[in-house]
């Protein structure tokens, strides 16, 4: 007997009962790709959540400032010490004439806080400061408590105080959206599959005469299971077609409406440039759904 | 060829469908087992293609203990062992040839052995003009036919028929009935489990009587003979 003969077969008789029940693989579809569209739109969040905490991340750090007329010797020095501490990930040194450049162009537009500089004359009100960026937000606290022991004569001011509390406490958010985040993927997802398996075991258990006819006349388990667990396939990959599709208008009129609230996340650029990765990782998923759910269901009525 | 060895089938206490059987039947044989409803004769057949496992006691096909066989080769055993039963159990779905090539594509036969047997068998049951048929389209004789062609179509060494007229009006009873012969006389040994008195008086051939999951008498050219009739 020829294996060819036999995949041919098998592959001919998934196609004819998909096609042949309709309806069933239609309701089986649907519900994969509510399943499938529950797991990409928390892929969607998640990757939204990360952004947004890792650049608030980024904004995190200790601002040194220096006593007018500190000596940039001392300053750099002071920088050399700071990065060679582990937890340290750089440390950036701002003159005062930099400071005030920048400060210029951030107030450009604004004519006030212009001339209100231009009243002070040549001098220059801002301090030279050190941004310290830790590798780790929660590390700041034990950079700040090793600056405030070495008490340098030229500081100024450790901003780091001021905002302790506000620091620790967003750490402490980052932290908790992440096990929220991981433990409500978990929840939904383990939902989805239980509906997904019961629609496909719904479908198998209209088959179970000619199940069980197969295995009177004498045909293999595998050559049972072959067409179910194929059809499983063309379900799980036909959903997850349609649901990468659905989230194509989906994302990008979330897009518009995301952008105003964080300017940070072009959520639709972004989706554009991973469509092919979101709809391969849909894909995977929709296909271990509908093969697993498929072997699953059919288990029972192979035991005989 | 099939030998019962000190069969019991206890499914529990209340419930024992089989007591301390044991038989032989030789190949090329034509054996009538015989019994009121609930004597143990299904019980029989499913042990014999290890669709049950006996409780005590073994079966052998060919010198193999059944029950002994991992579920890996039983396939291999079911397609020596045709089946024809009460319901027919054909599929709705697909006409009379397909149900008969069915049975060979599963056996993993090529589609060129298929499309050669499948008219020889049909013709063999006098079907030659509805194999295009779907089963609602069918009178029961010919669904029953369809059935012994698609037990057939595989050259089985046994046919096992279970109440095979028991859905069926006596002019198509006698049909199957010849037609069992006749497969009998092209060399497959043929079981036949029933409670038709006249079929088994008619037949002439050797008789083993079931009652409350025991053998009673086993004879060479028996007659049907139960005490307790109910079936």
């Amino acid at each position: 007997m020829a294996k060819g003969v036999t995949l041919k077969r098998v592959i001919t008789y998934a196609w004819l009962s998909f096609r042949r029940n309709g309806w069933l693989s239609t309701a089986t579809i649907l519900v994969m790709v509510l399943t499938l569209f529950v797991i990409g739109g928390l892929l969607l969040v998640s990757v939204i959540a990360n952004t947004i905490l890792n650049d608030l991340e980024q904004k995190i750090d200790i601002s040194i400032a220096f006593k007018k007329g500190a000596p940039e010797s001392a300053i750099l020095s002071i920088r050399r010490e700071l990065e060679a501490l582990r937890p340290v990930r750089e440390v950036a040194y701002v003159s005062p004439e930099e400071a005030l450049a920048a400060f210029r162009e951030r107030h450009k537009d604004d004519p006030t806080v212009l001339a209100s500089l231009e009243e002070l004359g040549e001098e220059n009100p801002l301090p030279a400061t050190l941004a310290v960026k830790a590798l780790n937000p929660e590390d700041l606290g034990e950079i700040a408590k090793f600056l405030e022991g070495k008490n340098y004569p030229s500081v100024e001011k450790i901003n780091y105080f001021e905002n302790q509390k506000v620091i620790e406490r967003l750490s402490a958010a980052v932290r908790g959206v992440r096990t929220a985040g991981v433990a409500i993927v978990l929840i939904l997802g383990f939902v989805a599959v239980l509906v997904a398996f019961n629609t496909v075991r719904l479908a198998i258990y209209t088959s179970r005469e000619e199940i069980n006819i197969m295995k009177l006349v004498g045909a293999t388990n595998w050559y049972i299971r072959g067409p179910f667990m194929i059809e499983g396939v063309l379900h799980g990959g036909i959903a997850a077609a349609i649901t990468a599709l659905a989230f194509l208008p989906l994302v990008w009129f979330a897009s518009g409406k995301l952008i105003v609230f964080l300017p940070g996340v072009n959520l639709s650029s972004y989706f554009r440039e991973n469509f092919v990765e979101f709809s391969l990782i849909l894909f995977a998923i929709g296909i271990i759904l509908g093969v697993g759910s498929s072997l699953l269901a059919i288990r029972r009525y192979l035991k005989i | 060829m099939i030998y019962f060895d000190n069969v019991s089938k206890i499914y529990n206490a209340n419930s024992v469908a089989l007591k301390n059987v044991s038989f032989e039947i030789k190949p090329k044989e034509f054996v009538s087992l015989v019994g009121p409803s609930g004597a143990g004769k299904s019980t029989v057949l499913k042990l014999l293609i290890a669709e049950e496992q006996p409780t005590e006691g073994r079966v052998y096909f060919d010198g193999t203990d059944v029950s002994s066989l991992p579920a890996r080769v039983l396939p291999r055993l079911r397609r020596r062992v045709g089946m024809v039963f009460q319901d027919y159990k054909l599929l709705a779905s697909k006409t009379a040839a397909e149900n008969v090539s069915f049975a060979m594509e599963a056996a993993g036969r090529t589609e060129a052995e298929i499309s050669e047997t499948v008219p020889e068998v049909l013709a063999l049951v006098d079907l030659a003009d509805k194999w295009t048929n779907f089963p609602h389209e069918l009178s029961g004789g010919e669904k029953q036919r369809v059935a012994i062609a698609r037990a057939i179509v595989n050259q089985p060494d046994v046919l096992m028929a279970d109440e095979p007229t028991g859905n069926l009006d006596p002019v198509n009873t006698w049909e199957i009935v010849r037609l069992l012969q006749k497969i009998n006389e092209l060399g497959t040994t043929v079981i036949l489990a029933t409670h038709d008195k006249q079929v088994v008086d008619h037949l002439g051939r050797r008789v083993v009587t079931l009652e409350k999951g025991e053998v009673v008498r086993d004879e060479a050219k028996g007659k049907y003979i139960i005490n307790h009739r109910n079936g």
